[in-house]
């Protein structure tokens, strides 16, 4: 009867794994930015370091987050790291009040339909994305902790930084 | 030779473990995903959004739930106020 029962059990947590979206993590292809149809306008990303950083104007370790992008984008922008802000903000409204209010240095879109939010799947609100010069994911951060993300940042962004870019 | 009689209980347990884990698969049930959560970080959704309405609450709660304690009241009340 035992063997019955985890037989059924099993079945029915395949069933659950595969039923539950994918998340984006390291080593994936990061989804194409294009096919998302974003307000507002992409920089040129190829074979530069991106990150990305999906924000909301109602989630607030996001606000707490965008001076250290700044910075980010300061210190590593001259060699080569593009700092991308995706908006999930479904009012246009407030994330143009978000973006007047903290005027961040760095391009901002709004994933107005959250096509790319959707399939990338993020764990939670901010979630940043560190790309590499090849557009493969190679480093993720659930959630926006001060001091420590932003150290954290740096050390990957160097080590990304450094590396060469693929051939074409 | 002997012939085996089907487990009932044991396929009883095992459809009911397959309907709730199941369940959990099923579309019919909504995950609010991360980025949909604007409407519930709302002020309005904050059940301490008013803290004079909220003291006013707690006061008639406490005088009419003495008895059983009421909140983070210890022992037992008049009920009286």
């Amino acid at each position: 009867m035992l063997s019955r029962v985890k037989s059924i059990a099993a079945a029915a947590l395949c069933l659950l794994a595969t039923s539950a979206a994918a998340q984006v993590g390291p080593g994936d292809v990061f989804p194409r930015f294009e096919a998302a149809g974003f307000e507002g306008i992409l920089p040129a990303m190829a074979g530069r370091v991106v990150l990305v950083d999906f924000w909301a104007s109602w989630c607030a370790p996001c606000q707490a987050s965008f001076p250290a992008y700044a910075r980010l984008n300061g210190d590593y922008g001259p060699r080569g790291l593009v700092v991308l802000a995706v908006s999930v903000d479904q009012s246009s409204d407030a994330c143009a009040a978000f973006v007047r209010k903290l005027s961040p240095p760095f391009p901002v879109v709004r994933d107005l339909r959250q096509k790319l939010v959707s399939d990338v799947n993020v764990p939670t609100m901010p979630s940043s994305y560190l790309l590499g010069r090849d557009g493969r994911v190679r480093f993720v951060h659930a959630g926006f902790y001060g001091e420590r993300t932003e150290r954290e940042l740096r050390q990957e962004i160097e080590l990304l930084l450094r590396e060469s870019a693929p051939d074409k | 030779m002997k012939a085996t009689r089907p487990n009932l209980l044991g396929i009883a347990l095992g459809l009911a473990a397959a309907g709730l884990l199941g369940g959990c698969a099923s579309t019919a049930m909504i995950r609010v995903h991360p980025w949909e959560r604007a409407a519930l970080s709302d002020e309005a959704m904050n059940p301490d959004r008013d803290p004079l309405g909220s003291s006013l609450a707690d006061h008639v709660h406490v005088s009419r739930e003495g008895s059983s304690g009421g909140r983070s009241v210890g022992g037992a009340g008049c009920g009286c106020n």
